[in-house]
C-alpha cells in the first residue's frame, strides 16, 4: 500500500510540475517578450462598451414596441443612444491596427 | 490512503504558494509566463483536491474507521446513498469540499477569461488561490479530513440521522457552489480596482458567475428549506436560524448586485454601490461559512467546536479592511459617468429594489449577530427569535414582490407618466381582482397576507402583459405565429424575460409563504389507537401503530434500528382524504454503556413525517411514540441483563411485538397548512427563469460583428 500511495503521490507530483510549468518553459525556449493580450484592455472595454450600447438600443425599441415609451421620446432616446454608440464606435475605429477580435454579440 | 490525502493537502498548499507569487509576481513584472503559470496552478490545484476528495469519498464508500472523520460520521449501517453524502456531513470534510468546489470553479472562471483581461485576471488567480490556501490551512493545521486511528475501530459513530434526507445529498453542493462561486466576482473585483479598470469589461466578465452564485444559492436555500419542512419534525420551512440567515445574506446582496450591474452596464453609473455589492456577497459568503463552521452561533445547522472561529474572524476582518481600502483609494475611477435621466424611470425603480433588499439584508444580518453583539456589550446573551425578524421583514418582502412587478412596466433612461399610467392598468386591475375575490371569500383577518395577495396579482398581470405586447411586438415584425414568436422573443431578450419569469417565481413562492404561514392550522395531542381530533377542516384518526425492525426494511431507508409509527386516517367530512403513515426512528448510539440492547435504540430518535401535499394545502404529520412505558423498559433492561451483542436484536423484535399489541398513546403534531406546495413551485420558476437569463445565447443566433467593416450595419441592426 505504502509503495502504491508513494507512486499515485509521484505521480501527482509530475503531472502538477507539467501544467505548471508549461508557460515557464516555453518561454525559456524562445526570447522573452512580453506577450500582447489576444485582446487590448482598451479594445476589450470599448467592445463590452459597444455590445452594452447594442443592448440598449434594442431593449429601448422593446420598450417602444410594448408601449413603455412614446413614439417622440423613442426617437429622440433612439437618436441619442445610436449617437452614443457612434461614439464608441469611432474611438474603437481609432485604435492603433492591433489584432481584433470578432465579438459575439448576443441577437 | 490517507497519506496521499495529506501529501494532496501539503502539495496543494504549496501549488497556492506559488501560485500567488507567480500571479503577483507576473502582473508587476509584465513577465505573462508567470501569470500563466499561476492560472495553470489552480487547474493544477483543481486536480489535486479532486485527488483529495476521491481518496475520502473512497474511505466513506469502503467504510475504512481508520479515518478518524469516516469513523465519526458514517457506519456500516448507514446506507450507502448516504455514505457517500457523509463526506460533507463533518466539519473536515466540508472544508474539503468548499475548496475542492473553489477550485473547480475558480478553474472554469480563468479558463474564461485566459485571452483578456490578464492583469485583472493575474489579481484574481492570487486572490482566489488565496481563499484555497486559507481553507487548505484549515485543513492541515485544525480540522483535517485525513487524520487516522490505529487500530481501526470495528464500527463507526453513524451519519447524524437528521441529515439522512435525499436532499441532503444535495443541499451543501449546491450551497457551497454558491458559497465559493460568490468569491470569484469578489476576486474579480479586487483585480480590477487593484489595476484600475473598473470598465463594462470586468462586469461582463463576473456577470455569468454572479448569476451562477446566485441561482446555486438559491436552489441550496430551498433545498435546505424543504429539508427542514420534511424532516426536522417541527413542520416549518424557515426558523430564522443564524445558518439559514447567514446563506440568505448573499443572496440578497447578490440579487441587488444582479439588478444595479445593469445599470453600469447600460450607463456606467453605480460604479462604487456595484463593486461594493460584490466585496459584500463575497464577505458574505465567507461569513455564511464561518457561521457554521466555527459554532459560535448555536444553530441545528452548526458543525461542533469553535477552533476554526480565530482563523475566520482574521480572513473577514482582512476582507473588510481590504475592500473599505480599494473602494475608497480608486474612488477617482469609480466616478460614475452618468447622472439618473428621470426619477421615473427602470434605473430609479432598481436602486429602489437595491436599497429594500440591501435593508432586508441589514435587518437579518443584525437579528443574526444580535447574540454576538448582545453578549460582547452586556456580558449577557440574547436573541432575537421569528416575531422580531417578521415585523421588519414582511412589509420589506410586501414592497420588493410590488416593486417585482412596477419594474418590467416601467422604461429605461425615462417614463412618461401617460405611459405610465396606460402600463399600470392592467396590473392595477389584476390587483383588484385578486382582493375583490379573496374578500368576497372571507380571506379578510390577515392584512399582510391580504396585501403579499394583492402585490402578487399586481406582478402576475404586469409580466403577463409584458409577455403579450412584447409577442404581440413581435409578431408585427416578423408575421410569426403566437407561440413562435414568444420563442422568438424570449431567446432574443434572454435576460429581460428569464427575469420576469424569476420575478413571477418569487412572487408564486411569496403566496406560498403568506398563506401557509397565515392560514395554518396546527394541532399537538396525545392520542390513543381509535382516538380523533380535528385540525382545520379535516379529521385525523389513530387506526393502528406500526413497527419496523430491519435496518433495510425501514420505510425512510435511514439504517434505523427500530421505527414506531402510526397509520393515520385523515378525512373531511365523510370523505376519505389520505391514509399517512408517520413514524419515528430509532438508531443505534453506539454506545456500549447503555447496555447490548439499549444502545440498538439509545441514538437521536428522528421524525420521519408523512403528508398528503396538494396544490391547496399539506397536511403534514408526525409522531413521537412513547417507548418509556414500564413494560417496554423492562424488555429493554431484560435485555441488557442477559444478551449479548449478537443476540440483542431478539429484544428489538419483542420491543416491536409488544409496542404492536399494547400500543401507547402518542404524542401527534399534525400541521394543515394551505398553498406550500406553491413555495416549490415558486423555486422552480424562479430556477426555471435564471437558466433562461444564464444559458449562452445559441451559435445560430449569435451573429459575428466585424469591426471595421460591419460597425456600421452592427449598430443599425441593434
Amino acid at each position: 500500500m505504502e509503495v502504491l500511495v508513494a507512486l499515485l503521490a509521484f505521480a501527482l507530483l509530475a503531472v502538477v510540475i507539467a501544467v505548471i510549468a508549461a508557460p515557464l518553459r516555453a518561454s525559456l525556449a524562445r526570447p522573452p517578450e512580453r506577450k500582447r493580450e489576444r485582446v487590448s484592455p482598451e479594445r476589450a472595454e470599448l467592445e463590452a462598451e459597444r455590445e452594452a450600447k447594442y443592448r440598449e438600443i434594442r431593449d429601448a425599441e422593446l420598450d417602444f414596441r410594448t408601449g413603455k415609451l412614446s413614439r417622440e421620446d423613442y426617437a429622440s432616446l433612439d437618436a441619442a443612444l445610436r449617437s452614443e454608440g457612434l461614439e464608441i464606435l469611432n474611438r474603437l475605429e481609432a485604435l492603433d491596427d492591433r489584432p481584433k477580435t470578432d465579438p459575439e454579440v448576443e441577437d | 490512503m490517507a497519506d496521499l490525502g495529506r501529501i494532496c493537502l501539503l502539495l496543494a498548499l504549496v501549488v497556492c504558494a506559488y501560485g500567488i507569487f507567480a500571479a503577483v509576481y507576473g502582473v508587476r513584472t509584465g513577465r505573462v509566463e508567470f501569470s500563466e503559470s499561476a492560472r495553470r496552478a489552480v487547474y493544477a490545484l483543481a486536480i489535486i483536491l479532486t485527488t483529495a476528495f476521491a481518496v475520502l469519498e473512497i474511505a466513506f464508500l469502503r467504510n475504512d474507521f481508520a479515518f478518524n472523520t469516516v469513523a465519526d460520521t458514517s457506519s456500516r449501517t448507514t446506507p450507502t446513498f448516504y455514505r457517500a453524502a457523509a463526506v460533507w456531513s463533518s466539519q473536515e470534510g466540508s472544508l474539503l469540499l468548499w475548496a475542492w468546489l473553489l477550485s473547480l470553479w475558480s478553474s472554469l472562471a480563468l479558463f474564461l477569461v485566459r485571452r483578456r483581461m490578464r492583469d485583472i485576471a493575474a489579481y484574481a488567480t492570487a486572490v482566489l488561490l488565496g481563499f484555497a490556501a486559507f481553507f487548505i490551512s484549515l485543513m492541515i493545521f485544525y480540522a483535517t479530513p485525513f487524520a487516522t486511528t490505529s487500530p481501526a475501530p470495528a464500527e463507526g459513530v453513524g451519519l447524524d440521522p437528521l441529515l439522512r434526507f435525499p436532499t441532503m445529498m444535495i443541499h451543501p453542493p449546491m450551497l457551497y457552489s454558491g458559497y465559493t462561486l460568490c468569491t470569484i466576482p469578489l476576486a474579480f473585483a479586487v483585480g480590477a480596482l487593484a489595476t484600475r479598470r473598473v470598465d463594462a469589461d470586468w462586469i461582463k466578465a463576473i456577470r455569468r458567475f454572479a448569476f451562477a452564485a446566485w441561482l446555486f444559492l438559491g436552489v441550496g436555500i430551498l433545498l435546505g428549506a424543504r429539508w427542514s419542512y420534511s424532516e426536522l419534525g417541527w413542520g416549518g420551512y424557515w426558523g430564522w436560524d443564524a445558518v439559514e440567515n447567514a446563506s440568505l445574506m448573499p443572496w440578497l446582496t447578490g440579487t441587488a448586485f444582479l439588478h444595479s450591474l445593469m445599470i453600469q452596464e447600460k450607463r456606467g453609473m453605480l460604479k462604487v454601490w456595484n463593486v461594493s455589492l460584490v466585496l459584500a456577497t463575497g464577505t458574505l459568503a465567507v461569513m455564511g461559512t464561518f457561521l457554521v463552521r466555527s459554532g459560535i452561533l448555536n444553530s441545528i445547522h452548526a458543525f461542533g467546536g469553535a477552533t476554526l472561529g480565530v482563523p475566520f474572524v482574521v480572513l473577514i476582518g482582512i476582507l473588510i479592511a481590504g475592500s473599505i481600502y480599494l473602494v475608497v483609494s480608486r474612488r477617482d475611477v469609480l466616478r460614475s459617468e452618468h447622472r439618473l435621466d428621470s426619477l421615473l424611470s427602470r434605473e430609479s425603480l432598481f436602486l429602489a429594489n437595491n436599497v429594500v433588499l440591501v435593508a432586508l439584508c441589514f435587518v437579518i444580518f443584525w437579528g443574526t449577530y444580535f447574540p454576538l453583539i448582545s453578549e460582547a456589550l452586556t456580558g449577557t446573551e440574547a436573541s432575537v427569535g421569528p416575531p422580531w425578524f417578521d415585523r421588519y421583514t414582511v412589509p420589506l418582502a410586501l414592497i420588493l414582490v410590488l416593486l417585482s412587478g412596477i419594474g418590467p412596466v416601467i422604461a429605461w433612461r425615462r417614463a412618461t407618466l401617460a405611459n405610465a399610467r396606460r402600463n399600470f392598468l392592467a396590473p392595477l386591475l389584476g390587483a383588484l381582482a385578486t382582493l375583490v375575490v379573496l374578500v368576497a371569500a372571507g380571506v379578510t383577518e390577515r392584512p399582510f397576507a391580504l396585501a403579499m395577495f394583492c402585490c402578487a396579482g399586481f406582478v402576475f398581470a404586469s409580466v403577463a402583459q409584458e409577455f403579450v405586447r412584447g409577442t404581440r411586438a413581435r409578431r408585427a415584425i416578423a408575421g410569426e405565429p403566437p407561440p413562435l414568436a414568444l420563442l422568438a422573443l424570449v431567446r432574443r431578450n434572454r435576460r429581460r424575460y428569464g427575469g420576469y419569469v424569476v420575478h413571477v417565481g418569487i412572487a408564486v413562492l411569496f403566496v406560498g409563504v403568506a398563506a401557509s404561514s397565515s392560514f395554518q392550522h396546527a394541532v399537538e395531542q396525545r392520542i390513543a389507537v381509535g382516538g380523533s381530533t380535528r385540525v382545520g377542516s379535516y379529521t385525523i384518526r389513530y387506526v393502528r401503530p406500526t413497527a419496523t425492525i430491519t435496518p433495510k426494511e425501514d420505510r425512510a431507508h435511514t439504517g434505523s434500528t427500530l421505527a414506531l409509527g402510526a397509520v393515520l386516517d385523515v378525512s373531511k367530512g365523510k370523505r376519505h382524504v389520505a391514509t399517512l403513515r408517520p413514524s419515528e426512528g430509532f438508531y443505534d448510539s453506539g454506545e456500549p454503556a447503555q447496555g447490548s440492547v439499549g444502545h440498538l435504540i439509545g441514538g437521536q430518535a428522528v421524525s420521519h413525517i408523512s403528508m398528503s401535499a396538494g396544490l391547496t394545502r399539506d397536511v403534514w404529520t408526525a409522531i413521537a411514540p412513547d417507548i418509556s412505558t414500564p413494560a417496554l423498559q423492562r424488555i429493554v433492561t431484560i435485555g441488557n441483563r442477559t444478551l449479548s451483542a449478537e443476540e440483542a436484536p431478539i429484544a428489538i423484535g419483542v420491543l416491536a411485538r409488544e409496542y404492536l399489541k399494547h400500543p401507547p398513546a402518542a404524542e401527534f403534531h399534525f400541521i394543515v397548512s394551505p398553498l406550500v406546495m406553491w413555495i416549490w413551485i415558486g423555486g422552480l420558476i424562479v430556477f426555471g427563469g435564471g437558466l433562461i437569463a444564464i444559458w449562452p445565447a445559441p451559435s445560430t443566433v449569435r451573429r459575428r460583428v466585424a469591426l471595421r467593416s460591419r460597425s456600421a450595419h452592427g449598430l443599425a441592426r441593434a
